[in-house]
């Protein structure tokens, strides 16, 4: 079996992942929107008799800039030498997608071109004569619907032909201005080991002087560029350039000039458009979602529908999957008293372990495998960059990015996630404050204690089908404190220990495509419950152990449990929360799944053999052990503004590289929870006096 | 011929790129977005606090901030 390196470079939201996941069968995330892939990912897939390893590098719309994702573009471009380089571009743009193509050429010689969106480019009426485009530029090219899988086998054969040499690409590299050109000949046989076209390049990056990538090629391909008969034949280069008027400060220009109008000539070529208006669509939606009067009531509208869909679709599942668990339940204390098993085994392992993970499972995952997937839609609907469109201006004024909106919106899904997506932010203090701040939006993980909790104290007293309505505006209310605070904060760190003007902001709307429903819903249905599942048995479980174990165990009179939920008690009491709650978040510190049930179990004691899955049941415990209306806001708000959890600490320290702003990340959300707590519960008790 | 800043530019007015005067780490990312010298670019619509604005450049919709968009100069009929 032969093995060779495939790598797939591109723009960013053209389909990239979506084909090398068909390819390789893997689920990477895909998403409408710029910058999605971050980092490099590989996998694998076999064709006829040769093995392929596949890198996805990261969307890139050229290699110029020094932003990290472009960096990690060149680099792998630059020196890795895969077998092949498939450039994934959209057919709709092909013009400004060429772009890259013609830089990548510039480098390496090995490239295929994969015109992708084809369907899409059909219903817009852009047609591409791909042969001529291949011709054209000198290297072979296929056309794919990403979708559609049948078409990825042309893609497969050629890059098995390119990979064993059947073909070999012969790209038509850009040519600059004659005097460009001369002093780049000049300067490439300094080092006449290297091949073409990298040292035209390597001359390239010497006359426009970027010194940052010119040490990162002497350290990588281990030469020395920093010789005397090369300094001085640069500056000889630099002189003649002069005598043209070309210098420093308008090369860059000249260059970037000459691929576009290079990119310009050959789209012209092989591009017919039938219906000039092909973004009219687009752009008509999107004038009605970013307007004055409807864009942010349309916002808001969504993200109530977005829970109230959650919370009264997740009724029924919960329902059914609770009372299964429910009998199990029954069965299984049966089973270990007829086999004698002494009361504490069965105790621990029903009340500790089972109790935890059935919990997890029945309440926790219907509302996350509803809510999971119909996000997701919406991110690949295109609706995400309209959001960060909207409130670009509230991050303006907090200092910051406006790309945070999208990381903000990551974190809805998942903390973790969110802090990694940070990565699109260019400014470092930028990226600093996005990740700081983006627990500060409750994830997925908290959604369902949000929205029981709301249930039981504030919809309960309406009934009907409004209760799921109340409940929604509820938790979007919550959800909208915490996208206030996101800006508070972001603003107060900008002018604080992290100051700075915001810097610039581009940001593509890419057109609206139409989700891919069916292949979403089979996905992230999976994907979640298989992730919920494992999370239930892997953190739940001995969670629940443990949970049994340190409210059995005895210290003096009292349980372990017990003891520390009194000594936090009194400082629970000053911020309307009591020791319990608190107990139960500090030990959630895992997963924040686990938070009510640790309560409850505290609440409960030994008398655990109740079924506690149902919700009026869980209510009639809270309100027996003093829980009232402010109990239930300030549970909410501590919710939504408490210390991440462990896997979003430990990205956080992963991607920060610094333990400070770790700790900053804890204290940040902990200290604004309990001020808020504090605030709301002085409030009431002024007025319920 | 008019010359003006592309954000003063009126929306669904479309203008040629004369100069960008923003610093050298903006423009190559202007640059890569095709907003360039001699590129066509149109306002298309402003997002509901009136910033940023959306254009219209080389087929592609790109969001810019005021502070951007300012430092283009552009030329109109």
């Amino acid at each position: 079996m032969k093995n060779f390196t495939v790598a797939f470079a591109g723009n960013p939201n053209v389909g990239k992942s979506t084909i090398f996941n068909s390819l390789t069968g893997m689920n990477q995330h895909t998403g409408n929107w710029s910058g999605k892939t971050v980092g490099n990912c590989s996998g694998t897939f076999t064709y006829k008799d040769a093995h392929f390893t596949a890198i996805d590098i990261p969307g890139t719309y050229s290699l110029m800039s020094n932003s990290e994702e472009e960096e990690i573009a060149r680099n792998y471009i630059c020196f890795e030498n895969p077998d092949a380089i498939v450039i994934v571009v959209d057919g709709t743009s092909l013009e400004r997608n060429l772009n890259l193509v013609t830089q990548i050429m510039e480098i390496n010689s090995n490239i295929i071109l994969c015109v992708n969106l084809l369907d899409e480019a059909k219903k817009k009426g852009i047609k591409i004569d791909l042969n001529k485009l291949s011709s054209l530029l000198g290297i072979p090219v296929v056309g794919t619907i990403a979708k559609k899988k049948k078409t990825l086998i042309n893609l497969k054969n050629i890059i098995y032909d390119v990979c064993l040499k059947k073909i070999v690409p012969t790209p038509n590299i850009v040519k600059y201005l004659p005097i460009i050109e001369d002093s780049i000949s000049l300067l490439s046989c300094e080092y006449p080991t290297i091949p073409f076209p990298l040292n035209r390049w390597i001359s390239l990056k010497l006359l426009s002087n970027d010194t940052k990538i010119i040490n990162t090629i002497s350290q990588k391909l281990n030469i020395d560029l920093n010789t005397s008969s090369i300094n001085s034949k640069i500056d000889e280069c630099i002189c003649l350039l002069k005598r043209n008027d070309i210098t420093l400060s308008n090369l860059d220009e000249i260059l970037i000039s000459a691929i576009m109008k290079y990119a310009e000539h050959i789209s012209s070529k092989v591009c017919t458009y039938t219906n000039k208006d092909y973004l009219s669509k687009t752009i008509k939606i999107d004038r009605i979602l970013t307007s004055k009067k409807f864009g942010i009531p349309i916002m808001l509208l969504f993200l109530c529908v977005l829970f109230w869909i959650t919370i009264v679709g997740a009724n029924y599942p919960s329902q059914i999957l609770s009372d299964f668990f429910g009998n199990l339940k029954i069965q299984i204390t049966n089973f270990f008293n007829s086999v004698h098993s002494p009361q504490w085994l069965t105790s621990m392992l029903v009340d500790g372990v089972y109790q935890t993970v059935t919990w997890i499972i029945s309440v926790m995952l219907p509302p996350m495998a509803i809510f999971f997937p119909l996000f997701t839609i919406l991110e690949d609907l295109g609706f995400l960059p309209r959001i960060a469109f909207n409130l670009d201006r509230c991050f303006k004024c907090a200092c910051t990015s406006g790309k945070q909106a999208l990381t903000m919106c990551m974190g809805f899904g998942c903390n973790a996630a969110g802090v990694v997506g940070c990565r699109i932010i260019n400014s470092p203090r930028e990226k600093l404050i996005a990740i700081l701040t983006n627990s500060f939006v409750p994830c997925n993980g908290r959604f369902p204690f949000l929205i029981t909790v709301a249930i039981i104290f504030i919809s309960g007293t309406v009934s009907g089908i409004f209760s799921g309505l109340v409940a929604a505006i509820v938790v979007m209310l919550v959800v909208l404190l915490g996208i206030l605070l996101t800006l508070l904060v972001s603003k107060i760190l900008s002018k604080t220990i992290l100051k700075g003007l915001p810097s610039s902001f581009t940001l593509e709307l890419p057109p609206y495509r139409t989700p891919q429903i069916g292949k979403i819903l089979v996905r992230s249905l999976l994907n979640r419950t298989l992730f919920v599942l494992g999370k239930a048995i892997s953190i739940a479980a001995p969670a629940g152990l443990v949970i049994w174990l340190f409210s059995n165990i005895n210290i003096g009179s009292l349980s372990i449990l017990d003891f520390i939920a009194t000594e936090l008690d009194p400082f629970a009491k000053v911020i309307g929360l009591d020791g319990y709650i608190l107990t139960g978040f500090i030990l959630g510190i895992p997963a924040n799944e686990i938070v009510l049930p640790i309560i409850l179990m505290g609440y409960l004691k030994n008398k655990t053999l109740i079924d506690i899955e149902n919700i009026n049941v869980i209510g009639n415990i809270l309100v027996s052990n003093g829980w009232n209306i402010l109990t239930a806001i300030n549970v909410m708000i501590f919710t939504l503004l408490h210390f991440p959890c462990g896997t979003t600490l430990l990205t956080i320290k992963k991607e920060t590289k610094s333990i400070k702003w770790t700790l900053v990340s804890f204290l940040l959300p902990t200290i604004c929870g309990i001020i808020i707590c504090f605030i709301t519960t002085s409030v009431y008790r002024l007025f319920a006096l | 011929m008019n010359i003006c800043n592309l954000s003063d530019l009126k929306i669904n007015k479309t203008a040629k790129i004369l100069d960008l005067y923003c610093s050298s780490n903006i423009k190559r990312r202007l640059f890569d977005l095709g907003i360039i010298k001699d590129s066509l670019i149109t306002p298309i619509f402003k997002s509901p606090f009136n910033d940023p604005t959306a254009y219209l450049v080389k087929g592609t919709v790109i969001a810019l901030r005021k502070e951007d968009s300012s430092k283009i100069l552009v030329t109109y009929l």
